[in-house]
């Protein structure tokens, strides 16, 4: 029990010893060697390090499958070809097609979520009330939190039909590059509009009323003073973009085509790299087989440009963060 | 009879134990603006300060560096056991660097470190051997801004003693105990399981002192624990280092002058030294002696012009 | 040439250069017409899912089996419960490692040593690969360690290695946020560094980490790239019933009804992406209730 006492009395429980002497002086060495501490410890570490393993990981179970595939095409053969088709009596192996058929969604999807995200983010950063963000800015979340695979079905039951054909009266099939790559556009919106907004609002305000204060407008603030300071986070939020367009699967699987071909205007269909990876990986793909192989030969292509472009994305944020 | 019983909320009632550091000269110490009341004799001997500190944390030539540089330089003192230290000096001149290596804390900056000898009862605190989770709970610590965990009241005070595994037979009796040396039980014996956010700034420091009673510690360092409180609550936390002082060994940094000449035994200056080469500010000890001399015959210039509001 | 006094001497009217100029005006309807475009898009979206979807929002959805053949019965059944068990496994798998990996990088891992460094950077990068390739890495995995592909385990690890990252850097800033006076006090007191992390700071952060983590649940619900690598999920007629069993997902099922010709699969695939959208929003929400009522604001 511990009391209430007066200074002089016995602590109660484990305490140090009151003395005069300096020799009596509780021992500090360490006093239990806390085993359970260092199994935790051990945990916390390994769960760090496992993300370095899933890169390894990753680059060893993309080419490992890819060498046994370019044991029989030649690297040559794979990256300049102009036909692709893999599963045919016939087949040829170049994947430049893929490439174009990627590269048209992907501009095309830039072309509809760069003006449309800047144009946001600028709203919402320089000219909304507090009120009006409050509103809107879920608005946008909500829209990047729609799963892909939605939007794929919203680019082949509603866009190609009723937008494309009707509307707009454009000449599409079922599938074309452009129903793909608007929808695609539209996915990428809140990702460009997000970042870009958090790269404008962390521009000083001081550098606004300095313009304003010489008597410019809003919009030349905004155009010649904000916009370029901001300049990195809004490069690095278009470049993220362009990272998850290209890296995008269902939206292109569902309404860009199942055909690989040099694709050369934006109604026309194509396949895209990852659209292929998808249809294959939903046939029967044994493993071992030059079919499975071809697959991670295309994921490898794939891994690799996205790799590129994210390290751009990365070093730009890098000296966006820095500049502030 | 338990002193604490007479404590009531209000300071100042009843027979006071005065922080007037000896019992030998009867004039007030220069510098001090308030008029406390003249102690009664029985406590004046209690208070009796021997002429040597007898040593409880001793250094020894300490050096104490940040990575290159020097923040502290040839540290040579005693702090003597029950008694209440201060250290004094301009900002930036390393004082609170000191103390925070008294308890190791200072082992949370990357690259801070100790050469020379800090020693515990006869023990090199940063020894091989030695486990700064064990140097804590020993030397504890009161920071300058009251910082009470996000939990109720009982469970701050409960805290320590869980976590380093006191051996406990009533949790309760252990909260009310602290609470009760750190003159805070009457005010909160009822709201044990309110948050300790509730409480005004002077409560959450006593309770912070409360937390760092519970864990038995022979030392508590206090750095600047008044300097985010009103004159009122600050008056408080003095009464109640001078009957803490009973129990523990109390160093406390502050910038304020007055303050230490009210509760301090001793007193150890510091100042800032720029060194030739780089420029930065070396902090060194300059002088260190009982309170009363310090402020009322200084052996060093420095010192004297420091109290006396020369610079500072 | 105007001369100071003329300048000076002018009106203050709202002349060419000030905000109610043709370029000025013409500009802020620009941003709001791209604004109201997202929000068209997002209305339209959701209207035409809606729309399409509501008929088949029926008995048979959630209680039939899909179909080749026969898409006005096809039911999403084996994909509600699939999904439901993938993401529970998921979660008992992302989120110790994730808050593990979290807690050892924000409060012990000294940031200037260099494979600290590296691990940061390379966790940026793997928030940004692309969906699918966790799915290759998972086949490949599965493959090494002789795991079956088709397998509830074997898609919730696919997904897990998807979301780890993202719970990883939440998980950081939920942390970050804890003030460092907490830690300080407890160490004072003598605890050890891990006894404060998992008494003190841990509990102060976690309604950030809950956020970040049901946001990161949220997003591996709806996808599907992933899977699909697994091999033969898309046309599964039984319920799911352990880790080892053959499963499907909603994203899935999804994916392979729009798939099909027949317009009526159309129906039942925005019938079912109804359901989705539907978890999904239930899933935001509690994130959100979760943030607006627990978070602290120091």
């Amino acid at each position: 029990m511990s009391t209430l006492t007066a200074g002089g009395g016995s602590s109660s429980g484990t305490g140090p010893r009151r003395g005069n002497s300096s020799i009596d002086g509780p021992s500090i060495q360490r006093q239990s060697a806390r085993y359970g501490e260092r199994l935790v410890m051990g945990f916390l570490i390994s769960s760090a390090g496992l993300s370095v393993i899933v890169t390894v990981g990753i680059v060893v179970a993309l080419l490992v499958p890819a060498l046994e595939f370019f044991r029989e095409v030649s690297v040559w053969d794979f990256l300049f070809g102009t036909r692709w088709a893999p599963t045919f009596a016939n087949s040829d192996f170049g994947v430049l097609p893929l490439i174009t058929g990627t590269f048209w969604t992907t501009v095309i999807g830039l072309a509809l979520a760069v003006p449309v995200g800047l144009g946001t983010a600028v709203y919402l950063a320089e000219y909304a009330r507090p009120r009006v963000r409050k509103t809107f800015k879920p608005a946008l979340e909500v829209l990047a939190g729609i799963p892909s695979v939605v939007y794929g079905y919203f680019a082949l039951a509603f866009v190609a039909p009723v937008v494309l054909n009707n509307l707009l009266s454009l000449e599409v099939g079922t599938y074309s590059v452009l129903a793909a790559g608007l929808v695609l556009g539209i996915m990428i919106i809140p990702t460009i509009a997000s970042l870009s907004e958090d790269a404008l609002t962390a521009v000083p305000q001081d550098l606004r009323q300095g313009s304003l204060a010489l008597g410019a407008n809003r919009m030349r603030t905004t155009l010649r003073v904000v916009f370029p300071a901001a300049i990195s986070g809004i490069a690095a939020s278009i470049v993220l973009g362009l990272s998850r367009a290209v890296g995008e699967t269902m939206i292109v699987a569902l309404a860009a085509g199942t055909q690989a071909r040099m694709v050369d205007s934006p109604t026309s269909n194509g396949q895209t790299m990852t659209g292929f990876i998808a249809q294959t990986a939903t046939g029967e793909s044994t493993p071992g087989t030059l079919t499975y192989n071809t697959l991670f030969a295309v994921g490898l292509l794939l891994f690799v440009i996205t790799l590129i472009i994210n390290i751009i994305s990365i070093r730009l944020v890098q000296r966006f963060r820095e500049a502030y | 009879m338990s002193l604490f019983s007479t404590r009531t909320a209000t300071p100042q009632t009843g027979p006071t134990m005065a922080p007037t550091p000896d019992s030998a000269a009867p004039s007030e110490p220069a510098g001090t603006g308030q008029n406390r009341p003249r102690p009664d004799p029985l406590a004046d001997q209690r208070h009796k300060l021997a002429d040597k500190p007898v040593p409880v944390i001793d250094c020894e030539n300490v050096d104490i560096y940040y990575s290159d540089f020097r923040a502290v330089s040839d540290v040579t003192m005693v702090f003597g056991v029950n008694e209440i230290t201060a250290l004094i000096g301009p900002s930036g001149c390393g004082k609170s660097t000191v103390l925070r290596s008294l308890n190791r804390m200072n082992d949370l900056i990357p690259g801070a470190r100790v050469t020379g000898c800090i020693s515990y009862h006869e023990q090199d605190i940063y020894g091989p051997d030695v486990d700064p989770i064990e140097v804590r709970r020993r030397i504890g610590m009161v920071f300058q801004k009251p910082n009470p965990f996000p939990k109720s009241i009982y469970a701050n005070i409960a805290y320590g003693p869980k976590v380093i595994g006191m051996d406990v037979k009533n949790m309760d009796d252990i909260v009310e105990e602290a609470l009760t040396r750190a003159a805070l039980w009457d005010e909160v014996k009822d709201k044990l399981k309110q948050s300790a956010y509730g409480l005004s700034g002077g409560q959450q420091q006593r309770l912070c002192i409360a937390r760092t009673i519970a864990v038995q510690p022979e030392v508590i360092l206090m750095d600047e624990p008044c300097s985010a409180l009103d004159p009122i609550a600050t008056a408080r936390i003095e009464d109640l280092m001078d009957e803490l002082r009973e129990e523990y060994t109390i160093i406390i940094v502050t910038h304020n002058m007055q303050q230490a000449a009210r509760v301090a035994d001793r007193t150890a200056f510091f100042t800032a030294r720029p060194s030739e080469d780089t420029g930065d500010r070396t902090g060194q000890l300059v002088e260190y002696d009982a309170t009363r001399k310090m402020f009322s015959n200084p052996g060093d210039q420095r010192t004297e012009d420091y109290i006396s509001g020369r610079f500072g | 040439m105007a001369t100071i006094g003329a300048v000076a001497t002018a009106p203050l009217r709202a002349g060419r250069a000030g905000e109610r100029s043709g370029t000025s005006i013409g500009f802020l309807v620009a941003l709001w017409a791209a604004l109201a475009f997202a929000l068209v898009c997002l209305a339209t979206l959701l209207v035409t899912a809606f729309i399409d979807g509501y008929p088949r929002l029926d008995g048979a959805l959630f209680t039939r089996y899909s179909s080749r053949v026969i898409p006005e019965t096809a039911g999403a059944r084996a994909a509600i419960l699939g999904s439901m068990m993938v993401i529970v496994t998921t979660a008992l798998m992302a989120i110790p490692l994730g808050v593990a990996a979290a807690v050892y990088l924000e409060e012990f891992a000294d940031p200037r040593r260099w494979f600290n460094k590296l691990i940061e950077v390379n966790l940026q990068n793997l928030a940004a690969v692309p969906a699918i390739v966790y799915g290759m890495l998972t086949a490949g995995f599965a493959l090494t360690v002789g795991l079956p592909r088709r397998v509830v385990l074997s898609g919730a690890i696919a997904l897990a290695l998807l979301i780890l990252p993202v719970i990883i850097i939440t998980t950081r800033e939920a942390l970050r946020s804890v003030p460092a006076e907490i830690r300080q006090g407890s160490l004072a007191l003598g605890a050890t560094p891990l006894q404060t992390v998992w008494r003190q700071t841990l509990p102060s952060a976690l309604p950030g980490v809950a956020t970040g983590t049901i946001l990161a649940l949220s997003r591996a619900l709806g996808e599907a790239a992933p899977l699909l690598l697994l091999g033969g999920l898309v046309f599964v007629t039984y319920d799911p019933n352990g880790l080892m069993s053959g499963f499907t997902t909603l994203p899935i099922q999804i994916f392979s009804w729009t798939g099909q010709p027949q317009v009526e699969f159309r129906q039942v695939a925005s019938a079912a992406i109804i359901v989705l959208l539907g978890l999904l929003l239930v899933m935001n929400a509690l994130a959100i209730v979760i943030r607006n009522r627990y978070q602290r604001h120091w």
